[in-house]
């Protein structure tokens, strides 16, 4: 890495076993293991960068070369990383046996999943997808920094799908671990009753579209929470906008004095936790929102460099094939005081929405969609809807937050994706929450 | 990859060898400016074992030895899913072009060059657009030998220019892009400015909506961004024969307009998704899949396909995994209505030309319910602006079975969807009120 005239030049070399288990309807449709072993090289000049990947890891300083020239025609201003303390050091994450775990062992738990899908009535096929991965990666820069991580992965995704008179209905529920196969055990009772609703859900009316008062339950709230604030407070988004820097003052109310939003890898043991990101810095824990003030946001050694601020430790890249970038880890609503009861009892009418479906951010503007939802009449749950997709501006949302539950849940399923690199282990959660005028799309 | 065919083949009762390489080069451009060159390249080597009438699977990415692979393989081979085919005997292919020699000549000077280009002409049009573009050009080759004597090889050049824009004022945001893909080098930047030029003129003040039902005129990125999530669902062969899919037993029937033809087409010469082979060595065709408003087939691999009791239509695809049906490029029939002659049509009503978070609804049943990240109101025959804070919901099969109007020209969205604007009804916009 010395000798080639850069600001600063990192080295990353992976590798990656993964083992994937595929199920659709009573097919046991792939049982697959996959090898990777590359790396790559990022180099910066004059605030340009330069990023080659390979998988040939012979001939390290030529590729280092490349990047520096690839930087040298990028870069043409003045400018320096935020300083961080060069590190050596070797870590374990999470749990590191699933390697270890015989295959059959795997697919006996994932058959008797799909067996009590499939014999629930109504229910027409099933579609699971089992993912684990261990992961070494060794990462060294010009400023002294050297550091081993070994990470482990494992994440669980079941549908049900029903169908009846050519209507199709689907329910999925999503889990994940840093590598402890308990955390997906155990499910069967779980597994039953989706089951059951996705047969319900065939014979439940469509929500009316339109305005509501909405509760939300801790999985889906942590999923808002992710795509309406968590998006918009990554640094990368902000870092060269002076417009929206204007918007994003820190200081800036976003809620009410309750609300508080936190992300963190220094948070232990959740799917997304670490020690250091994959510029080699420390993780934190970072109040994005408190107190319903913006306080910080998510950066990388060269956002918070460019805006003045800290590191956060939140530059990551979901494998060699990429360059680091701003991203969420661990992301939640710190609980309030409220029981459930409290939160909807004074609801005349409202929707309940409940768990995760997907979710999605223009920055402004965000969708997220909830695979089980109902009405909610005069501070009671009333009947079933179907699935329901709801929206709104994260300029308003937030503000309208008005009550916030004192029962935090963590959310381990999924993924994040963001600039082609999809899908990153996150974690996010809330308690239940509710929020007034959400719009939703319906009939 | 011979190596690795010979030794499987003495532990296996048939043997695959799929190999990728590429190399791709990516120039990236944020709030204006030249930010990132990069350089990528990669291999990966995948074996498909059938023994004992069951498949067993393993993918390396970068080097491997051939044993390890092997091994991987064997393990998961007792796991597998019981194999309903063999794989291909040596075959024509169709001669498809798919490479351009000049893709060498291009240095990254003259991609940079073009993005600056295409940066500085959306800015000329609005000062104050923050552009975030890249222009990326690769080579991939593709190789599959087979235990059977099947073998297929090609290579693909491939370029790409795309832009993003993000447009300030107080709190609204606005965003505005296109991107052109071809086998060919780009040089021309004009075709992706003028698009995105036309959107930042189309959306130059905020309008409100009321929320009803009411008529949606969807441009080529509308169709992509809404549409068409729940029929490339519908149409994948896995579906049907799972019964997951509503038209799994509509073959043959009527239930799209009749004006409404939709089919797969990997023959395409220069088209980024054709290929003369699919990932298990099946030669590439043209699928019609809507005939005139009538489902006329499905999309297979092999494995599909034989357990359907069909034929693949060359559609298996890999993605990190065994193949799985997957489309081309698909392309929609042209009408016969210029857009201005829909807008004109329409007392009131919406263009959408960005939906956000549509395929996440129930897209198995054909519903789909998103955002407008830009769509613009139609009033008495004219676009008067920009809609924000609304969502568009609708069900695939109501609103493609009786068409309005579709368009006379076609547009390539993202390399893989070739469709004209869509005039439908039917369809329920919700807004916020006040």
């Amino acid at each position: 890495m010395q000798g080639h005239k850069a600001d600063y030049v990192e080295i990353r070399l992976e590798e990656t076993q993964i083992t994937r288990i595929i199920y659709r309807g009573g097919r046991l449709e792939e049982v697959g293991r996959t090898s990777s072993l590359g790396g790559n090289v990022r180099a910066l000049v004059k605030g340009g960068w330069g990023f080659v990947s390979f998988n040939n890891t012979n001939k390290l300083r030529d590729k280092v070369e490349l990047a520096v020239q690839q930087a040298r025609l990028t870069g043409k201003e003045d400018f320096k990383l935020s300083q961080t303390e060069p590190i050596i050091d070797v870590v374990t994450t999470g749990k590191n046996g699933l390697t270890t775990i015989p295959l059959s062992s795997k697919k006996q738990l994932l058959d008797e999943y799909n067996d009590i899908i499939l014999s629930t009535p109504k229910i027409r096929t099933s579609n699971i997808g089992y993912y684990d991965s261990q992961r070494k990666i060794t990462f060294a820069n010009s400023e002294g920094t050297y550091i081993e991580q070994n990470k482990a992965d494992a994440n669980l995704r079941l549908t049900a799908i029903a169908s009846e008179d050519g209507q199709v209905q689907q329910v999925g529920l999503s889990l994940g671990s840093q590598g402890d196969f308990s955390a997906i055990e155990g499910l069967q009772e779980q597994i039953k009753q989706m089951a059951q609703r996705a047969a319900t859900l065939l014979s439940a009316p469509q929500a009316k579209g339109g305005e509501y008062t909405i509760v939300l339950d801790p999985v889906l709230a942590g999923v808002f929470v992710h795509e309406a604030f968590g998006h918009l407070s990554e640094a990368d988004h902000v870092y060269e906008n002076k417009q929206l820097q204007e918007i994003m003052a820190l200081g800036r109310r976003f809620g009410d004095k309750y609300l508080n939003i936190v992300d963190g890898a220094a948070v232990p043991g959740l799917r997304g936790s670490y020690k250091y990101d994959d510029e080699g810095v420390p993780a934190t824990k970072t109040y994005l929102i408190r107190e319903g003030t913006l306080e910080s946001r998510l950066h990388s050694r060269e956002t918070a460099a460019k805006m003045n601020e800290n590191p956060t430790g939140n530059a990551r890249a979901i494998s060699y094939l990429y360059p680091p970038i701003v991203r969420m880890t661990n992301t939640y609503i710190e609980p309030g005081t409220l029981s459930f009861e409290d939160i909807i009892s004074d609801i005349k009418e409202g929707i309940y929405a409940k768990d995760w479906y997907g979710g999605t951010t223009s920055l402004e503007m965000f969708t997220f969609s909830a695979s089980e939802a109902y009405m909610i009449r005069n501070g009671k749950i009333a009947e079933l809807l179907r699935p329901v997709v709801l929206s709104g501006n994260v300029f308003v949302t937030l503000d309208n937050i008005d009550a916030i539950g004192n029962d935090l849940q963590m959310n381990q399923g999924g993924g994040c994706g963001k600039r082609g690199q999809s899908p990153l282990p996150v974690s996010n959660g809330s308690p239940h929450i509710r929020i007034r005028r959400c719009l939703i799309g319906g009939s | 990859m011979e190596e690795i065919l010979s030794q499987a083949k003495k532990l296996a009762d048939q043997a695959e060898v799929f190999q990728v390489s590429s190399k791709v080069t990516p120039v990236h451009f944020e709030a204006n400016l030249l930010k990132q060159i990069q350089s990528k390249e990669n291999v990966s080597t995948a074996l498909r074992l059938i023994k004992g009438g069951k498949i067993g699977f393993a993918q390396a990415n970068g080097y491997i030895e051939p044993e390890t692979l092997i091994e991987m393989a064997v393990e998961t081979c007792p796991f597998g899913m019981p194999v309903k085919f063999d794989f291909p005997n040596p075959k024509v292919y169709p001669k498809i072009e798919t490479f351009d020699s000049q893709m060498d000549n291009v240095n990254v000077e003259d991609m940079v060059t073009l993005g600056e280009q295409l940066i500085s002409s959306i800015k000329q049009h609005t000062p104050d657009v923050l552009c975030e573009a890249s222009v990326t050009k690769g080579i991939i080759s593709v190789n599959i030998i087979n235990s059977e004597g099947g073998e297929a090889s090609y290579s693909k050049s491939f370029f790409n220019l795309s832009l993003e824009g993000v447009l300030i004022k107080a709190e609204d945001m606005l965003f505005v892009g296109d991107s052109y893909s071809s086998c060919h080098p780009i040089f021309d930047f004009r075709p992706v400015a003028e698009e995105v030029i036309k959107q930042l003129e189309l959306a130059k003040r905020n309008v409100s909506i009321p929320t009803k039902q009411m008529p949606v005129i969807f441009t080529p990125h509308g169709v992509a961004s809404s549409l068409l999530a729940p029929l490339v669902s519908a149409l994948n062969g896995k579906l049907v024969f799972d019964g997951a899919s509503p038209l799994k037993d509509k073959l043959g029937e009527q239930v799209f307009d009749k004006r409404f033809s939709l089919w797969d087409d990997a023959t395409l010469p220069y088209q980024v998704a054709s290929y003369l082979s699919d990932d298990e060595g099946v030669p590439s065709q043209r699928t019609p899949l809507v005939d005139n408003g009538v489902v006329s087939h499905f999309l297979y691999d092999l494995q599909t396909a034989a357990l359907a009791n069909t034929q693949s239509t060359g559609n298996g695809s890999r993605h990190g995994g065994l193949p799985t049906p997957s489309p081309s490029s698909l392309i929609i029939g042209k009408g016969d209505t210029p857009f201005w002659d829909m807008v004109r049509d329409i007392n009131e009503g919406l263009v959408v030309e960005f939906l956000i978070g549509a395929e996440q609804g129930n897209t198995l049943n054909g519903d789909f319910s998103g955002n407008v990240l830009l769509g613009y109101k139609v009033e008495k025959g004219k676009i008067t602006g920009r809609v924000k804070d609304t969502m568009v919901s609708g069900n695939v099969y109501k609103v493609l079975r009786q068409i309005e109007a579709i368009g006379h020209e076609t547009r390539w969205v993202e390399g893989f969807l070739s469709t004209p604007c869509l005039y439908c009804t039917g369809l329920s916009v919700a807004t916020k009120m006040g």
